[in-house]
């Protein structure tokens, strides 16, 4: 999900990345095997699966978490080939990747950054037998029998860990570091927000962008900035996490996590958070790709799973010493009542101007949501940067 | 703390990368070589110091790493300039897609490393002075060393014999050659001692301001060096200056959106490369004077005299 600055940092990339797909896949002849299944449709019998990351497999976040996934698709069907590459830009390398990967005989490749779509769909017209899901991102056209996106609905665990924040600060200020202002992230610090003012009314969200998925001194000087305004809790919607984690335990502040569990960078200042568990989701995709059954499954369209209809990809970290079991609790309650309603962002909801974004008694599902938090919800401070 | 103080505050602590790997670019150009991998030698600090601090548990010796990384990646520049007389735009540009390609292979496994780093310590005394105290002395070590390498490259620079031969390198080395010096080894330390600044700057940016370490994490500021030191005359305290007004104008964009002003983010953003552009085209004949002929002849740009 990181959009790359400069050229040089694609050649180099793209010179690990043939470097990631040379080093795995060491037999090419059985390609062929695939199509020798007795079922059909595209994907079906696939003997290997492609994986592509916009970024490192250890970043500590996004990238870490679908290569985990990744891991645990080859854990689970040890006849099967997994091939993972790194570092692919958001371009058409991530079509000569892709490319590549079909051509050593995989019939099954995950796309895992937003703007992996493009070059996804791309792929997925030129090769009909294979099944391209990208993560995350909407294919806003007609879609294609052998392609669709997957994704968790990531504002309901930070609704949750917004409960906690409300609760554990003390200066009634939190604070919240984006990259960029993309609906999913707006919606996140919306349900943040709302999380936090569900149990603590006096609750108000600063926000500050970096306009990076990972610029570690940019995200250095937003911490310095938001903790010198008094905030006590600071949380983050970035590619790589840490920078913002430790200044938080330096300052003697409270954080939030996002993407993975990094508790162990801050053991006294560890609220709660949300990371990734695909495991699950990638494995149910190969099994129905292989199967066969993609065309007309779930997955062959904008498949989005909340508490409400499935299980979540996108989970609760543990949370921290300070939780209290009666915050814990409220938590678990939300937790059932969103898994009952199906979305934090149950009417009325105000937004910053005042003006209604969601009436009362509605309950906005995961593609309403998409489309209209595109400004920010009452209580948040700060405005959306204007292009 | 109000807004100006906490710019200034903000522009010292993020400019100080940006302000080793300038002076180590004064350092090289003032010798004649243009090293466009100063962002490449800041990425190989940053990753230097904090694997070695991560695995020594002595940030120190961190420092001491980068800035060897930092010199080692530099002589790479120096020997395919100075002595296979490659071109040094071109090579610059490879030694950084070396630095950063070495550096994102050999980093990964310190992403998630947990590494001692530096803290800001306030100097007794100097910091209780109003305004100024906390501004420049709450900050941390290696900002202080910061503060004395300016001074000092500029002393050597202008007032010694070394500087004096440096500088003639780069301007005219025949007439160091005839007067019995070597042009080469002169060229040689100058180049690979920026470099070792410009792993300075890198370690700094990784052990100090942001204690993580993460592949291309200096995102440009080897680059806005560079342009730091073309619009400050390769002169280190101006250097210091520019270095610092780029970090100031970094460190706007968040103390104001901290405080709720809207404003266009994306034009903050851009504000230091459009300060540089407009120092540039204020000053721009005056800096082609002010460029040592031996660069002159890099840029294959003769100045009008």
């Amino acid at each position: 999900m990181r959009t790359r600055w400069l050229i040089p940092a694609l050649a180099v990339s793209l010179a690990l990345t043939a470097a990631a797909c040379g080093g795995s896949s060491d037999s090419g002849d059985d390609a062929a095997e695939g199509a020798a299944a007795t079922a059909t449709g595209p994907g079906a019998g696939s003997k290997k699966v492609g994986f592509i990351f916009v970024g490192p497999k250890d970043d500590y976040g996004y990238n870490q978490a679908a290569y985990a996934g990744s891991q645990a698709v080859k854990k689970h069907y040890p006849d099967m080939e997994v091939l993972t590459a790194e570092n692919v830009p958001e371009d058409d390398n991530a079509t000569r990747v892709m490319e590549k990967m079909i051509a050593e005989g995989a019939k099954i490749i995950f796309a895992t950054s937003y703007g992996h779509l493009d070059p996804g769909l791309k792929v997925a017209e030129s090769h009909p037998d294979v099944v391209v899901v990208a993560q995350g991102n909407f294919i806003a056209t007609a879609i294609p029998k052998n392609a669709g996106t997957y994704f968790g609905t990531v504002y309901e665990p930070v609704f949750l860990a917004g409960i906690a924040a409300g609760k554990a600060t003390k200066s009634n200020k939190l604070g919240y570091v984006y990259a960029f202002p993309i609906p999913q992230t707006i919606a996140n610090i919306n349900a943040f927000q709302l999380g936090a003012a569900s149990v603590n009314p006096a609750v108000q969200t600063y926000v500050v962008n970096t306009s990076s998925w990972c610029d570690p001194a940019k995200q250095a000087e937003a911490a310095k900035s938001l903790f010198a305004q008094g905030i006590d809790v600071i949380t983050q919607h970035q590619d790589c996490t840490a920078t913002i984690t430790k200044a938080a335990e330096e300052a003697g502040k409270m954080v939030v996590g996002y993407h993975a569990d990094a508790s162990v960078l801050a053991p006294k200042g560890w609220v709660a958070g949300s990371e990734w568990a695909w495991a699950d989701m990638y494995i149910d995709i190969v099994k129905t790709a292989r199967e066969g059954k993609f065309t007309g499954s779930p997955y062959n369209g904008n498949f989005r799973v909340g508490y409400k209809d499935g299980k979540n990809p996108f989970v609760q970290s543990k949370f921290g010493t300070m939780v209290d079991a009666a915050t814990k609790k409220l938590i678990e309650d939300q937790k059932a009542k969103i898994s009952k309603d199906g979305s934090p962002f149950v009417g009325p909801v105000l937004a910053q101007d005042g003006s209604t974004m969601f009436k009362s008694g509605e309950t906005p599902d995961y593609a309403i949501v998409e489309k209209l938090n595109v400004k920010f919800v009452k209580g948040v401070v700060g405005d959306l940067p204007k292009s | 703390m109000n807004i100006v103080a906490e710019v200034l505050t903000g522009g010292i602590r993020g400019g100080t990368s940006i302000l080793y790997g300038a002076l180590g670019e004064t350092v090289s150009e003032r010798a004649g070589v243009v090293n466009l991998g100063t962002e490449g030698s800041m990425l190989a600090g940053a990753l230097a110091g904090y694997a070695v601090a991560a695995e020594t548990g002595q940030p120190w010796f961190g420092v001491l790493a980068g800035a060897v990384a930092g010199g080692l990646l530099a002589l790479v520049h120096a020997y395919l300039v100075l002595s296979r007389g490659a071109n040094q735009l071109a090579t610059g540009l490879v030694v950084l897609f070396l630095g950063l390609g070495l550096t994102s292979l050999f980093g990964v496994g310190y992403v998630q490393a947990i590494a001692p780093t530096f803290s800001p310590v306030a100097i007794p005394g100097l910091s209780d002075i109003a305004f100024i105290g906390p501004v420049f002395f709450e900050q941390d070590p290696l900002v202080y060393l910061s503060y004395f390498f300016v001074p000092l490259l500029s002393w050597l620079l202008f007032r010694s014999r070394w500087g004096v031969l440096l500088r003639a390198s780069g301007e005219r080395s025949e007439v160091l050659v005839a007067h019995g010096h070597r042009v080469g080894p002169i060229q040689y330390a100058a180049v690979v001692g920026g470099g070792m600044l410009a792993g300075l700057g890198g370690v700094h940016l990784s052990t100090a301001y942001t204690k993580a370490w993460f592949e291309n994490m200096a995102v440009g500021r080897g680059f806005v060096a560079v342009a730091v030191v073309m619009f400050a005359s390769r002169r280190p305290i101006r250097v210091a200056g520019g270095a610092y007004l780029f970090g100031a104008a970094l460190a706007l964009s968040p103390a104001l959106q901290a405080r709720g002003v809207g404003i266009n983010q994306f034009a903050l953003d851009a504000a230091p490369y459009v300060v540089t552009l407009l120092v540039l085209i204020a000053f721009g004949r005056r800096q082609l004077r002010d460029v040592p002929e031996g660069l002159s002849k890099v840029f294959d740009a003769q100045p009008t005299r």
